[in-house]
């Protein structure tokens, strides 16, 4: 059947919205594919704005390693902005691809990246327009599988009403294994319609089917069990493991996008997972173990992406980038490789420690050395070791001095607000710290012009996480707080002016707290705040705290639980959490004792250079930690005999 | 220094660039060709391109002028081709030439536009564009950045027209995926030859006067292309090649500087932007 594209009815909408080079497709190194000649078809959609959603990497690789596979096809779609999904209602023009502008209705399946929690009203609309019904078991034959992964997938039960299946990890592999259980179900003529090919997704132990699990509950309100619904679904859902990166050196050819995004840049993965052990990263801990990149797989990522896009940027990026074990040699190897090209290096998610200093005057030998930045995360030595961020105030302050003195003026310092046990006197400690820091500025360059901005976030406990049974602090206690902090800057008169402070308020952190730890009854919420209006609630200008609140109080008193049970509310040990049956690798008691290991302000070091103690990623998942040093160099890339 | 001045388009789904999104993409462009740019001194050196009179954002255009400084010479032809490639599909650099004339900008002094406006009766245009040209001038309105400006539109306009004949194509929708309907009964194509004034007069702004002088209301956003841009011929009423100077001030290249450039350009191609298509 052949599939047209909507770009004709989208024209003629494209004059009266903003940015209409959003929706027109045609980037550098795009991929159109003919439709009749592949007979397995992805959209991939980023639930943001495609100014956000384009430079994702996670979607930049699936994109690529689909479209390399002959007679499959991956297409990519992202949220539509109000102004346009208000024209397309108006005049019937579906969720599109920018890529050859079909409607997503038409695919096999609709991917969905999920970074962050705060895309789930964007998902709806997508659903919506595509005229895919919302809830998957309103689906048939002709609807595509609605299939969500990235990291808030590791706890997809709110928006597990509206999706077929979630996959938990690196997608590397597993979309091609999909892809082939849905061509073998289709060249066998489609036995047993949707559910059978669920089943088989589902029988794979690699495919969470939320559908075919069944959710009981405590008359308190808490998750009694959840139970695998049909025979041959296992109790339990294993996340992916990529262990070879060298392997998987994607994205070969970066999109390029004409419209203006988020990152202009060239991105090279250097290494995956971290074992630093923060407690309050999620991230870190659904990523273990660590795999590292090598330096010869670096350089050439760099060498061909550079050609193939133009950008002038090389971004390095991980969790915690200056640990590579051979970041020292990556680092001078691609100075000297780009010093004459005008090709600036960065380095984000650099930890606090003087080595970086060096990694940064590398990375920025020709150029201005403006501002750094570091994140302790907490201003005591004492929340620190509860959270597991093992830097003294003393490597800070040596580490900074080492700054001045090479040249850097500015130094910028990430903190959290609302973390477990934390004190009124662990946040206000943050003054103290900026003004040590600009002292201590002012000393080694005997100059006043020295700032230090303090960029303060509010802290949401994660699944998977030792603080996944920690009480969030309410939004009014982290304003409070965090208010107190702003005066305590202001009085101090011989700092505070050059003590720059940003933060935002509480409250979408408790919605995104309420996002992240909830379970299905937490469907009906976003559904309801949905259907009055509620859309890219990651976005300022549109989201509406009093809208999620209104919803909650509407939904949740049926279940006897409300936004406070959900946030704020302390788990016990003896809790099934929603997210138990999902596996992350990571055993529950070791997350347990580490939990204990952070009330009773205990650091643990990282297993990359101490024995192993046991989170249980290893044995579980058939994995091992990937680190060099290989002893390998990188040569410059043309000799010109003259 | 070397300077090259290039014509290029934006065609298709691509008239929906800004000039801000265009300049991004020929930087990169500028990168990817391996073009040895001349760069601003400065803190953050910048290559040196001279952009003239962008089209606005949602209009085509086949006539877009640039100027790039080079600091080594090259082939303008090459660099034209290799700039092209680099460039995507609708964003088309179509012609070169060195630069051996100075006030170029201020040589691109009009422009030639079509517009075509679908679910209008070309009968219905004529009788609009002749009760506009019979009106000696035209107050427009035009939501700027600093608040509403108003304008005369008509004294910029040196002829404007229906054209004849099915035998017209409209370049805005080129590219697949247009929406160009040849058997549309009703649709008529405007051509507008307009000097560049302070406050220039855009295509936009005509199509409010053809509505406030002449009731003149197209059902769908009208499909504009610049057809055109150069110096305004008061003979024959047309705008003529900007880039004719430039050809005639070539003394016919010597073979040494030819050579020399041939030479220069195997050079870079033969490193070659590794990798594309």
């Amino acid at each position: 059947m052949p599939v047209e594209s909507v770009f004709p009815r989208l024209e003629a909408l494209l004059p009266h919205v903003q940015k209409p080079i959003q929706y027109v497709g045609g980037e550098l190194n795009s991929t159109v594919k003919p439709w009749e000649e592949c007979d397995v078809r992805w959209a991939l959609m980023y639930p943001d704005a495609y100014e956000v959603g384009l430079p994702n990497q996670g979607v930049m690789i699936l994109y690529e390693i689909l479209n390399e596979r002959p007679g499959v096809l991956a297409e990519r779609t992202y949220s539509v902005w109000p102004d346009l999904e208000a024209l397309m209602r108006e005049h019937g023009v579906p969720q599109f691809t920018v890529d050859s502008h079909r409607p997503v209705g038409a695919f096999d399946v609709l991917g969905v990246s999920f970074s962050t929690e705060l895309g789930y009203t964007n998902l709806l609309t997508a659903l919506d327009l595509a005229g895919i019904p919302l809830r998957a078991e309103d689906r048939t034959g002709e609807h595509p599988l609605v299939i969500a992964g990235g990291h808030a997938a590791f706890n997809p039960e709110p928006v597990a009403d509206f999706l077929d299946c979630a996959v938990l990890g690196d997608g590397e592999q597993a979309v091609l294994a999909i892809t082939e259980t849905i061509r073998a179900w289709k060249d066998e003529g489609r036995p047993g319609g949707r559910d059978e090919l669920l089943l088989r997704l589902a029988r794979t132990g690699g495919v969470y089917v939320p559908g075919f699990y069944d959710v009981e509950y405590h008359p308190d309100g808490r998750i009694a069990r959840v139970v695998p619904g049909r025979s041959g679904v296992p109790w339990r859902v294993a996340k992916h493991t990529v262990m070879d990166l060298d392997e998987w050196p994607y994205p070969k050819q970066p999109l390029v996008p004409l419209a203006e995004t988020v990152h202009e840049r060239m991105s090279v993965e250097i290494f995956r997972g971290c074992t630093r052990g923060c407690r309050f990263c999620q991230a870190g801990m659904i990523t273990r173990p660590v795999r590292e990149r090598s330096i010869t797989g670096i350089g050439d990522m760099v060498e061909k992406g550079l050609a193939a896009t133009g950008f002038e940027e090389v971004g390095l990026l991980s969790l915690s980038s200056a640990d590579h074990s051979e970041i020292g040699d990556v680092a001078k190897g691609l100075a000297d490789r780009y010093e004459n090209d005008r090709i600036g290096l960065s380095l984000p998610s650099t930890r606090v420690d003087a080595f970086n200093i060096d990694l940064a005057n590398e990375l920025t030998r020709n150029g201005r050395r403006s501002g750094l930045t570091f994140a302790p995360e907490g201003a005591t030595e004492r929340i620190r070791k509860v959270i597991n961020k093992m830097v003294s105030e003393e490597d800070l302050i040596r580490t900074v001095a080492t700054a001045y003195g090479n040249g850097w003026r500015q130094v910028k310092l990430y903190f959290m607000c609302g973390l477990p046990t934390e004190t009124d006197e662990d946040v206000l400690q943050i003054a103290d710290m900026a003004a040590k820091v600009i002292a201590k500025g002012r000393q080694v360059t005997g100059g006043n012009d020295i700032r230090c901005t303090v960029s303060i976030g509010g802290f949401v406990p994660k699944p998977h996480t030792p603080f996944q049974w920690a009480p969030q602090l309410s939004a009014e206690e982290t304003d409070r707080r965090l208010e107190k902090l702003r005066d305590r800057i202001r009085e101090d008169r011989q700092y505070g002016r050059n003590i720059g402070f940003r933060y935002h308020d509480g409250k979408p952190g408790i919605v995104e707290g309420l996002l992240s730890r909830g379970d299905r009854r937490v469907g009906e919420v976003i559904r309801a705040v949905w259907e009055a209006g509620g859309r890219f609630d990651g976005w300022r200008e549109f989201f509406s705290y009093d809208l999620w609140m209104e919803s909650a109080a509407r939904v949740l008193p049926r279940y006897g639980v409300d936004v406070d049970w959900y946030t704020t509310r302390e788990r016990g040990y003896e809790e099934v959490l929603p997210w138990d049956h999902l596996d992350s690798g990571l055993d529950k008691d070791w997350l347990w004792e580490d939990w204990q290991d952070a009330l009773d302000e205990q650091e643990l070091d990282d297993c990359r250079w101490t024995p192993c103690f046991d989170c249980g990623v290893c044995p579980a998942m058939g994995t091992e930690i990937q680190v060099g040093p290989t002893g390998r160099k990188l040569l410059p890339l043309t000799v010109v005999p003259q | 220094m070397q300077r090259i001045r290039l014509r290029y388009t934006k065609r298709g789904r691509l008239r929906f660039t800004s000039h801000r999104d265009f300049q991004r993409a020929f930087e990169r462009a500028l990168r990817r060709a391996e073009v040895p740019m001349a760069y601003s001194a400065g803190f953050t050196p910048h290559p040196k391109v001279s952009y003239a009179n962008a089209a606005p954002t949602g209009t085509a255009s086949e006539a877009e002028y640039l100027e790039i400084a080079l600091a080594e010479p090259r082939d303008p032809e090459t660099v034209r081709r290799l700039l092209d490639a680099s460039l995507p599909p609708g964003l088309d650099v179509t012609e070169a030439v060195q630069a051996r004339t100075s006030d170029f900008a201020d040589r691109l002094a009009a422009s030639c536009w079509e517009l075509r406006l679908d679910g209008v009766r070309p009968e219905e245009a004529a009788a609009a564009v002749r009760s506009f040209l019979a009106t000696e001038t035209v107050e427009v309105r035009r939501q700027t950045k600093k608040g509403t400006r108003t304008f005369d539109a008509r004294a910029a306009v040196m002829s404007l027209s229906v054209a004849s004949g099915a035998g017209e194509t409209a370049v805005a929708g080129g590219l697949p995926g247009g929406s160009d309907g040849p058997t549309d009964p009703a649709c008529a194509i405007l051509r507008l030859v307009v000097r560049h004034t302070t406050p220039a007069v855009r295509p936009d702004d005509v199509l409010s006067g053809l509505r406030s002088t002449a009731d003149l209301a197209p059902p769908v956003p009208a499909a504009v292309t610049r057809l055109a841009q150069g110096p305004f011929d008061e003979e024959t009423g047309t705008v003529t090649d900007p880039f004719a100077p430039d050809r005639d001030a070539d003394p016919a290249a010597p073979p040494t500087a030819a050579g020399q450039w041939t030479a220069a350009v195997s050079e870079v191609t033969g490193q070659g932007p590794s990798g594309q298509p």
